[in-house]
């Protein structure tokens, strides 16, 4: 057993292989760990509008770039306007041209947008450290007495931005916010408070998202930063941190819209919710990046179809080892069990089960008289194949003219499969009697009824399909049982008259 | 309690299916010499080749075509048994004890015409009882006259002898006597009754049917621990030899007693089962474990019997 370190080493593995990738496709690809798991889907329109003067027309409108959504679409309306999307100032805009234009003009620019956990806004690179600010006449002494206020009350950048925030949201020190919000608007007034406190902070524009609004405004926020992160502030009601909902639409450039041209010029935006299957998005996601070629969903849908089916082996076989090695049940035939719950799933438990034993047991008469007629095996079971075949032609038939829809299904069952149960029950049946043919074939039944029962599970369809590191760690697990050398449960009954005894 | 507890039957040293295919028979035997034993012709082979006493083979059909001979093949034969030589777990063995005017009669005084005989033949062939459906050939031989000190102690059928033998070291006996209940058949799933057997004397310890202690045989009613197994020094030899004749580490070793012959091989057996734990009240393990502790060098069977004898020997008597 020099080679245990190597087995180990392979499980380990193989189980890190599995479970890494199905992590991965969690976190990084979306994929839900539960189906039917349902995400938030925002349908955000931009109207730009305004008065064109009769000259070229160049409108520039920034797009969300905002980590907590993931963009599943965008599509650009503006007829007779030619549209670029490029990046300018650090910005992603959408670029709007057109020669010549006069009068009321409109272009809608719509994304959608998945929601996706909340993750902090990351700065890799620390930003410059802010200029001296040059106050407006009159107000440097209130300014100088609030930065000093929140400089006495604060421990750090983030707690100082508190305290400014704060106080101009609560209007504390009355006189001198007062003063201040005369001359500065309150996001304006905070980011300046900032700087002159030689902290990194700038103003940025955000949509609040609510179903059903139409003719909405961005609306300001202040980002102050501090240890490589960014971090919100509603000046407004002197919040910090980032409300649910809301859409950072305009960071770091310099302005939402830029229009030359034109004059008038307005955004507005409307909104939409919806919910959609988590999965559907992730997969949409996936098609977006152009990931989708790693994926199954890439396949044709028969393929899909086919492998989905295929994929569900492995929950079986690891079911089949389960039942085998720690239970410690008998079937007849080692896989056979999969092959009649892989059919099962075609024919649903109910007709299936009805099925099966009919099949076997109108088999096993025919099987009866093919026995009187002394023939060589391999004729005689091709006999039983060809009567089989005609039993389940006949079923068919016959449920069908009774209008039983479901009757139809059998025709699921493999055929040999079935051939060689009969063949096999029938000689258990001469060797050693009905009741073994009882215990082996219910035993084989009950295998497959619970591989069957494991294999319809939604969340198990799910993973094998959805999650394909699932395989690598069933196949850890199967060599794992491979190693098991303790006693299988059926072995604690059989063996309880020897433990008794003391 | 419907189950026991594992730790339970640790301490007792009881081996269970997994252990046995892993810790012994997938280390001990090697893949390669399993046809020897999974082919009942080659062991006879093997085993006449070591000077192994076997029971006479009448003949093998090993073509279709030789099944009409099957009348000739079996003619003046009192008795005779046919069997898949790659059969397992007694599967497809037929035992004709008594032919009268061209009719043939199994040990339950049943009859089984020629045709029937001829198309048993002919499921052999085609690999009906065989491990995987392989094509087998069928081997015909002759009965064994069985010892009658075994008289009242078997219904319908030889009972026989069952040594597992673990690098060459007898480790466990048993003793299979069919029952009404097991259709004159030796194996104790079906309802035997297994008789543990003490190592050093050959005289009965405990029995067991379906797992549950008997003093008497069911059919016969006759007391099961007076037995004693008579040639039980020659039946440890012969049983020890196997291992120098198969290779295998982990055996079990199949035998009967002839009246004239004495001990004969009948079969070996790459994976004995664990219900002679039951039938000796006792676990594997233990003895398994001291022999694996001895020094990896060759020993003589004689010693090796005596060995057994010494360590594996009980002076308890049935209870």
């Amino acid at each position: 057993m020099a080679s245990k370190k190597a087995f180990y080493f392979v499980i380990a593995v193989l189980l890190s292989i599995g479970i890494g990738s199905a992590v991965y496709r969690h976190t990084v690809d979306g994929i839900p760990l539960v189906p039917g798991t349902q995400t938030v889907n925002w349908t955000v329109e931009a109207r730009v509008t305004f008065q064109a003067q009769g000259q070229p027309i160049e409108a520039a409108l920034t797009l969300p770039e905002d980590p907590g959504f993931a963009t599943l679409s965008e599509s650009a309306a503006s007829p007779g306007y030619g549209l670029t999307l490029a990046r300018q100032d650090g910005a992603r805009k959408a670029v709007w041209t057109k020669r010549e234009a006069a009068g009321s003009q409109e272009l809608y620019f719509t994304a959608n947008l998945v929601q996706k956990n909340a993750a902090p806004l990351e700065e890799p690179n620390e930003p410059a450290p802010p200029e001296p600010v040059v106050w407006a006449e009159g107000v440097d002494t209130a300014a100088q007495t609030l930065v000093d206020l929140a400089w006495d009350r604060s421990a750090g950048n983030l707690s100082y931005a508190q305290q400014v925030a704060t106080m101009i949201f609560d209007k504390e020190q009355g006189q001198n916010v007062e003063l201040l919000l005369g001359h500065y608007q309150p996001a304006e007034l905070m980011v300046q408070l900032m700087r002159a406190a030689a902290i990194p902070a700038r103003v940025s524009h955000a949509l609040m998202l609510e179903d059903g609004r139409r003719r909405q405004n961005l609306v300001s926020v202040v980002e102050v930063y501090d240890n490589g992160q960014w971090h919100l502030f509603d000046p407004a009601t002197g919040q910090s941190g980032r409300p649910d909902n809301m859409l950072l639409w305009q960071r770091a450039s310099a302005s939402v819209l830029d229009i030359t041209g034109a004059t008038d010029s307005r955004v507005t935006f409307s909104i939409i919710k919806d919910t959609r299957p988590a999965l559907a998005t992730a997969v949409d996601m996936m098609t977006a990046k152009g990931l989708a070629s790693f994926s199954l969903y890439s396949l044709p849908l028969e393929e899909q179809s086919l492998i989905r089916g295929l994929l569900l082996v492995p929950i079986g076989v690891l079911v089949v080892v389960f039942l085998r090695v720690i239970v410690g049940l008998k079937t007849s035939g080692t896989f056979m069990p999969v092959l009649i719950a892989l059919a099962f799933i075609q024919t649903t438990l109910l007709t299936g089960l009805v099925g099966f034993l009919l099949i076997v047991a109108v088999g096993l008469y025919i099987r009866g008289y093919l026995s009187n007629l002394n023939l060589l095996l391999i004729s005689r079971i091709s006999a039983v194949v060809i009567t089989v075949l005609g039993i389940i032609t006949a079923f068919t038939l016959l449920a069908y003219n009774l209008g039983l829809t479901e009757g139809l299904t059998i025709t699921f069952f493999p055929m040999i499969i079935l051939a060689w149960t009969i063949e096999r029950m029938s000689i258990l049946w001469e060797e050693e009697g009905p009741k073994e043919v009882a215990v082996q074939g219910g035993g084989s039944l009950l295998v497959a009824v619970i591989t069957y029962l494991c294999m319809v599970n939604p969340l198990v369809q799910h993973w094998v399909f959805n999650f394909l590191g699932v395989h690598l760690v069933i196949l850890a697990l199967v060599l794992m049982l491979g190693q098991y050398t303790g006693y299988r449960l059926l072995e604690l009954r059989r063996f309880r008259p020897l433990a008794g005894d003391s | 309690m419907l189950f026991c507890h594992p730790s339970k039957l640790k301490s007792k040293g009881i081996m269970g299916m997994n252990q046995r295919n892993i810790s012994y028979i997938g280390r001990y035997n090697p893949r390669s010499l399993y046809k020897l034993v999974d082919d009942k012709l080659k062991t006879k082979q093997i085993a006449l080749k070591g000077e192994i006493a076997v029971p006479d083979l009448i003949s093998v059909i090993g073509q279709q075509h030789e099944v009409a001979d099957l009348t000739n093949r079996i003619r003046g034969f009192g008795g005779f048994c046919i069997k898949p030589a790659q059969g397992s777990g007694g599967k497809g063995i037929l035992v004709i004890t008594k032919v009268a005017d061209g009719r043939f009669f199994k040990p339950s005084g049943s009859e089984v015409t020629l045709l029937e005989m001829e198309r048993h033949v002919s499921n052999i062939l085609a690999g009906l009882f065989s491990l995987g459906g392989k094509n087998d050939v069928a081997v015909i031989e002759a009965l064994i006259q069985f010892d009658p000190v075994f008289e009242g102690y078997s219904f319908e059928g030889v009972p026989d002898i069952r040594l597992i033998v673990f690098k060459g070291y007898p480790v466990m006996g048993m003793l299979r006597l069919s029952t009404a209940a097991s259709d004159g058949k030796a194996n104790l799933h079906q309802g035997a009754v297994g008789v543990g057997i003490d190592i050093a004397t050959g005289r009965a310890l405990r029995a067991v049917q379906f797992d549950e202690p008997v003093t008497h045989h069911p059919d016969t009613n006759k007391e099961l621990s007076k037995m004693q197994v008579p040639h039980w020094d020659r039946l440890m030899t012969l049983a020890a030899g196997c291992y120098e004749m198969s290779g295998l580490g982990y055996l079990g070793t199949d035998m009967v007693l002839d009246t004239e012959r004495g001990p004969l091989l009948l079969e070996l057996n790459a994976r004995p089962g664990l219900a002679i734990q039951i039938a000796n009240g006792e676990g594997l393990l233990p003895r398994l474990r001291q022999v694996e502790a001895l020094p990896a060098h060759p020993v003589d069977v004689e010693t090796r019997v005596a060995r057994s004898k010494e360590w594996f020997g009980r002076d308890t008597q049935m209870v």
